[in-house]
């Protein structure tokens, strides 16, 4: 039986609906991700299975028990926020600290925890440092810690690299999932970045406008997009109206043809390859490790990347080619 | 162009600043005549050691220190449940908490007079202490503008709404909330409040005068209008708490920590 199930969840504000027909089910140490643009619903969810949103409809299940009109007191859900919501009044110690106080745990057991898990999220020195004293990868470690000493029964984290800058941001993540799998914690996360879902995440729930578009496994969602939206989210595919995918490769489709722009191979303009298609190149981009080509072929433009390995590897504008797709490379999505 | 409109401000700050100083000079230099001898302190000696000064001041001191105590338990969490729940009434509770800067306190106090007379449904002006009830919650109404406005300013000033759940989230109760992470963080912002409200309280006349109790604002009128120089002492003591509380509010706003709402 999984252990956070959610059914028909439903949210509306006034006569906005924000959640439609949620459902889901997480085992117990999976990590997982609601992976959406701004407000597609993902923090709404979050913000229910942590109390801090009562459902319009629905229910919330934890190891069996209904916890959907539980306080948040009581529900043992820890949380990391975006904005870090450290208690500015308190010190590093005194904020990891604060959960436990807070049920009632002796002195000595609150400082033996508070020092394990400074030391797990690498914060030792800082223990008598305020907020306004440390920097923002250090802020959220410290708001990651105060939700992990208090050993929640889920962890949810709302957007919190989103305000870090790339480096600090990558170096978090990694340390976030290694914490994760060591503590066996099953965790939520929401993001709209699509490399943090891919990097951290054992599943992926892919949302827009209050619905879950597709779900399925982090490296599934990426190759094998199930619909328009999360091919267009996902990555940079290229999408195939009906009209265009006959004209190119002769198919008759209903919905749109998605190809991924590292799927198709660019061979030189004199190949003999069968089932090739003839196109020019009419713009690259360096991408740094890839170069990004714009190639039109029977009046369609593709996106195509290449890595970028010596500089003799770069096409110029102009350059007549040929194109091989595979079948297995095609996706038709609704 | 530039000179001319900086010296045009400087004269306007000179004369501002004569404005304002100069009764004040004249009425501490006057202060300081009532030994015919020459300057002394003898009227701040005799209004310090008179009775009625130190009842008075003192009895007014309490009230202030009352109405503080009162001023913040109802609008702290006043302030805080609008903040967070109830955003949409914060015009009608702002122009609520202005009336008093409105209303004058005569018809404010007439009006309680007229409710809470010996003769109606809850008697507050039958007996000494009940009285001095009705006048610290008429204080509390009067220091409304200052407190209310002051602590929603430091309310604004943390992220009230991420701070709570994140408290929540980790087991806190409301009251544990309230007193360990809300208050602690709107502390500059309460005492600045409180400062004013003070400084109100202290010199106010018309209320403690109609209700008939021995405050600091009707013994500064009653000497005043029987003395010579002990009235210009009191005013320049009064002037120096005034003051005093201004300069605590300030000291307290610089103490105060900046940019907490991305703690």
């Amino acid at each position: 039986m999984a252990y956070l199930t959610i059914n028909n969840l439903h949210k509306r504000f006034d006569d906005h609906v924000v959640v439609h027909d949620f459902n889901m089910s997480i085992e117990q140490g999976e990590f997982v991700t609601f992976l959406g643009p701004s407000g597609c619903g993902k923090t709404t969810v979050l913000r229910m299975i942590a109390g801090f949103e009562t459902p319009t409809s629905g229910h919330i299940r934890v190891g069996g028990e209904d916890i959907t009109h539980q306080s948040p007191q009581k529900r043992g859900i820890g949380m990391v926020f975006q904005s870090y919501a450290l208690f500015p009044n308190m010190n590093v110690t005194q904020n990891i600290g604060f959960g436990l106080k807070m049920r009632k745990c002796d002195g000595a057991e609150i400082a033996r925890k508070v020092a394990e898990v400074i030391k797990l999220v690498e914060l030792s020195g800082k223990e008598n440092h305020y907020p306004h004293e440390l920097s923002g990868g250090q802020r959220q470690r410290v708001a990651l810690a105060r939700a992990l000493v208090v050993e929640p029964r889920i962890l949810l984290l709302d957007e919190p690299l989103s305000a870090l800058d790339a480096r600090i941001r990558k170096n978090l993540r990694e340390q976030i999932r290694d914490i994760q799998r060591r503590l066996g914690l099953t965790t939520i996360f929401v993001t709209h970045d699509q490399e943090e879902a891919l990097t951290m995440s054992d599943r992926i729930f892919v949302m827009n406008q209050g619905r879950v578009e597709q779900e399925g496994r982090a490296e599934m969602v990426y190759t094998e997009p199930a619909t328009e939206f999360v091919a267009r989210f996902m990555g940079n595919y290229n999408l195939l109206g009906a009209a265009e995918t006959q004209r190119l490769l002769g198919l008759n489709i209903n919905g749109h043809m998605a190809i991924r722009p590292e799927s198709i191979h660019v061979l030189d303009a004199h190949s003999q390859q069968a089932d090739t298609l003839a196109g020019t190149i009419r713009q690259h981009q360096l991408l740094g490790n890839i170069i990004r080509y714009q190639i039109e072929s029977a009046g369609v433009t593709l996106q195509v990347d290449r890595l970028n390995r010596t500089a003799s590897d770069l096409m110029p504008a102009g350059t007549e080619v040929r194109l091989q797709i595979s079948r297995d490379d095609m996706r038709e999505v609704r | 162009m530039k000179s001319t409109s900086r010296l045009g401000a400087w004269v306007a700050i000179a004369i501002g600043t004569i404005y304002f100083l100069l009764p004040l000079i004249a009425t501490f230099e006057f202060s300081l005549k009532m030994n015919r001898d020459g300057y002394s302190f003898e009227a701040y000696k005799v209004v310090l050691s008179d009775p009625g000064f130190q009842a008075t001041f003192g009895y007014s001191t309490l009230m202030a220190v009352l109405t503080i105590i009162v001023g913040i338990l109802l609008v702290v969490p006043t302030a805080y449940w609008i903040q967070l729940k109830l955003p949409r009434l914060r015009p009608l509770v702002e122009f609520i908490t202005l009336l008093p800067l409105v209303i004058p306190a005569i018809v404010i106090v007439f009006g309680y007079l007229k409710l809470y007379n010996s003769s109606a449904w809850l008697p507050l002006t039958g007996n000494d202490r009940a009285t001095d009830f009705l006048l610290m919650c008429s204080y509390v109404t009067l220091a409304l503008p200052y407190l209310y406005r002051s602590i929603d300013a430091g309310l604004r000033a943390i992220d009230v709404r991420t701070l709570t759940e994140a408290a929540e989230s980790l087991g806190a109760s409301w009251p544990s909330i309230l007193l360990q992470v809300i208050f602690p963080n709107v502390k500059s912002a309460i005492l600045s409040g409180a400062f004013l409200t003070f400084a109100v309280v202290i010199g106010e006349f018309t209320m403690a005068s109609l209700l008939g109790r021995p405050a600091f604002g009707p013994y500064l009128q009653l000497i005043g209008a029987n003395r010579a120089y002990e009235p210009s002492a009191l005013a320049i003591i009064a002037f120096l708490v005034t003051w005093a509380s201004m300069g605590l509010i300030q000291v307290f706003a610089r103490n105060a920590r900046p940019a907490r709402k991305t703690a």
